[in-house]
């Protein structure tokens, strides 16, 4: 008979483990050499890793970065590296870079589309890292660094220093007493940022801000009597006879009494990234919005409600991008009252804001569909009407899930921004690129615009992916 | 759970009507899953709903609040009727706190935040008065210490006991409970109930969906059994769990207590 009865006197402490289960040669076996199929997987990738770099370094190596032409290059990287050499004739940049960057922008105005990219961070700070003072005054200091070096470099006149001194010492100082409120800033930016980059006069802009106010004032002065739902849609009807009616005949007035602009820039000017991040950013910030309202328009009870948002999501997503600009640059024109002329620009960056919004309706209701139903009961249970439960417990958590899906969209969303080039307007990509190598000192190159254009995408993008997985950090409270 | 230890001089029951349900039926697609519910729960009542699952007694404490919709006859809370009107949904809602079985709290805020979201945002209390009133429930289900954790840091026991102070804070004049503790292991079991005694004896209105029979026992003063959509039988806990009238009740009985 064997004793059932055991009792342990002693626990045991934890041990560190053995040698071979810890350091650099761990990593190597588990990594590189954990058995003869990955050995010769490892040999063969460093083998091909050498072959690459050996054929592309020489390219790197001999780039010349002082020349006029294309010819001239390939005669210094003969003379340098001998015949039959290749190498990089990065020269074009230097000579062509602003191009890329605005354009046919004019050059003595450059500084207006400088400044709307600096504030454009300050504006996104608040947004981007809200309740974050360190990360918010690095963004501020960045920007506000980057706007006085390069505002130095692309010679703006006094007024604009003036004004963006002004901007800075006001915004820093108000960042350090009520970060909070550097939120009016953001609202106010869109505005800003328009009358910088088209310029005219600034009543125009501030004109089509007060619909927003009418907008408000509207829905606060009925919400008390008709509830939240329809006083939000008074307060939009209201805005959208402001704009339709009002906007246009005020700001003329305005500006008759007292005229301040500055001078127009007339949107066949705009070009390279100056235009794909207009387009970009624009669209981005107005999808969002959009794609939320589709995707609980999609899970709604109400059946009108609900067909036109199944609809249009359908429809935008059933129909190539390119169809849409198409339609941006043709058609929209015959179904606008006569005698509006609507700018192209702003007609496919709301083009290409519903398609973005279309494809975000369906990230944001997968993250909606993966709510357990509990969160929607507790949420009923407590007496939370639908939009505070939509605002407070559900979407934080819907879109928290959906974060990825939703960058990804962002990062599609603004690459395809070079597909303005098919409307004819000058996209970084196509159209910078065609008309730097029309011209006859640059005919034949190949390689540079794009790996250049190429690496401009590369780290904007980048830098959302990067900030995507920081949010998702930031906000994992789940604990799994 | 001894049922000296429980303190019943506050545990009185009112002539008030709290609940006043009659002739309610309520039906999923063809499926008859309440079936003529007639019941008055009185202010100040601890009624335990007991029965074999699919019985709709869970179904019955959701139309309370109107988590579900009945399709027939009238549930009326504190006096007010549930009916499609969302004015009277709200207000109900408001009024009685639900606890449920899987805890539901809101896994992207803090316990604290948790607990102030409602009074701040439904009761328009000011958010200091509202972490105080927090901080005041939280100590009573003791775990104060934890008001800056996030439920997901949190036991099955503790975000249980959260979600009983979470509903208190809205100061309910009723409190649900589906299944509160069947979601939890043993152990923690005994720390929800013990918090759900708390309450019983400062004299909440309680309706308890539970297969706690011990609880029933101690702290109810009727307990409900309830089998395909209809209420079978209802009795005082003595009398209930010592001398069942029904045969199903019986059954039922023989089957939970039998080992």
């Amino acid at each position: 008979m064997t004793k059932a009865s055991y009792v342990r006197d002693q626990m045991l402490p934890p041990q560190a483990p053995p040698v071979s289960e810890a350091g650099v040669v761990k990593w190597l076996r588990e990594n590189l050499f954990s058995g003869w199929f990955n050995t010769i997987l490892t040999l063969v990738g460093v083998v091909v890793i050498y072959w690459l770099v050996a054929s592309a370094l020489p390219w790197w190596l001999n780039s010349v970065w002082n020349a006029e032409s294309l010819g001239q290059c390939r005669e210094i990287v003969a003379a340098t590296a001998g015949e039959g050499a290749t190498g990089a004739c990065w020269a074009m940049i230097r000579e062509r870079w602003h191009q890329f960057i605005f354009g046919f922008y004019p050059p003595d105005l450059w500084w207006r589309p400088i400044m709307a990219f600096g504030l454009l961070f300050v504006a996104l700070a608040p947004v981007l890292f809200s309740g974050q003072r360190r990360n918010l005054t690095a963004i501020l200091g960045a920007a506000f660094a980057f706007l006085l070096v390069t505002l130095y470099l692309a010679g703006a006149p006094m007024a604009a220093w003036v004004l963006v001194l002004a901007l800075i010492l006001g915004l820093a100082g108000l960042a350090q007493a009520m970060p909070g409120k550097l939120l009016w800033f953001t609202a106010i930016y869109p505005a800003l940022c328009f009358w910088l980059l088209w310029g005219g006069s600034i009543w125009s802009p501030v004109a089509a801000m007060l619909g927003f106010v009418v907008m408000g004032v509207a829905y606060v002065a009925l919400v008390g009597r008709m509830g939240p739902t329809a006083s939000a849609i008074a307060g939009v009807v209201l805005a959208a006879l402001w704009w339709l009616i009002l906007d246009v005949p005020v700001a003329n007035a305005i500006q008759s009494a007292i005229p301040f602009g500055l001078q127009p820039v007339a949107s066949d000017q705009f070009g390279g990234f100056l235009l794909a991040i207009t387009i970009g950013v624009t669209a981005i910030t107005f999808s969002l919005p959009i794609g939320i309202l589709l995707a609980l328009g999609r899970q709604s009870d109400m059946l009108i409600v609900k067909t036109l948002c199944v609809g249009f999501i359908e429809f935008i997503r059933g129909v190539p991008l390119i169809t849409l600009l198409f339609t941006a640059s043709l058609l929209l024109q015959y179904f606008l009252p006569p005698g509006t002329n609507f700018d192209i620009i702003l007609r496919v960056i709301i083009l290409v804001t519903l398609f973005a919004a279309a494809y975000l309706a369906e990230v944001i209701r997968g993250g909606l569909a993966a709510l357990p139903r509990g969160q929607y009961e507790a949420a009923d249970a407590l007496g939370l009407d639908y939009w505070r439960a939509q605002r407070l417990i559900i979407l934080p958590q819907a879109l928290k899930i959906s974060i990825p899906a939703i960058v990804s969209t962002f990062i599609g969303l603004f690459k395809d921004t070079t597909l303005v080039a098919f409307v004819g307007l000058m996209d970084p990509l196509k159209g910078v690129t065609q008309i730097v190598r029309a011209d006859i000192d640059w005919k034949g190159i190949y390689w540079e615009p794009y790996i250049f254009v190429g690496v401009i995408f590369f780290v904007i993008c980048f830098g959302m992916s990067r900030y995507s997985m920081y949010l998702e950090r930031k906000l994992k409270t789940d604990h799994r | 759970m001894s049922e000296q230890a429980i303190d019943r001089s506050k545990m009185q029951i009112s002539d008030e009507v709290a609940i006043q349900i009659t002739g309610m039926n309520k039906w999923y697609g063809t499926f008859h899953v309440l079936r003529d519910i007639n019941m008055t729960v009185q202010r100040g009542e601890r009624i335990v709903i007991c029965g074999p699952s699919g019985s709709g007694k869970s179904t019955l404490i959701r139309c309370i609040n109107r988590l579900e919709e009945h399709q027939q006859g009238q549930i009326v809370v504190d006096g007010t009727e549930l009916t499609n009107d969302l004015k009277n949904i709200d207000k109900v809602r408001s009024e009685v706190g639900m606890v449920f079985q899987h805890f539901n709290l809101f896994p992207h805020l803090t316990i604290l935040e948790n607990c102030t979201l409602a009074p701040i945002w439904v009761r328009k209390v000011p958010k200091k008065e509202a972490e105080e009133t927090a901080m005041h429930f939280l100590r009573k289900v003791k775990i104060p210490e934890q008001a800056n954790k996030y439920p997901g840091q949190l036991s099955g026991g503790q975000q249980q006991r959260v979600a009983i102070a979470r509903s208190l804070c809205m100061k309910p004049r009723i409190m649900l409970f589906d299944e509160p503790t069947s979601a939890l292991d043993p152990e923690m079991i005994k720390e929800v109930l013990d918090t759900m005694i708390e309450l019983a004896e400062e004299g909440m209105t309680m309706l308890c969906v539970t297969h706690e029979m011990g609880f029933a026992q101690a702290v109810a003063n009727r307990v409900i059994f309830m089998d395909q959509g209809q209420i079978v039988e209802q009795n005082e806990p003595k009398e209930f769990f010592n001398n069942p009238k029904s045969d199903r009740t019986k059954l039922f009985l023989s089957q939970i207590l039998g080992h």
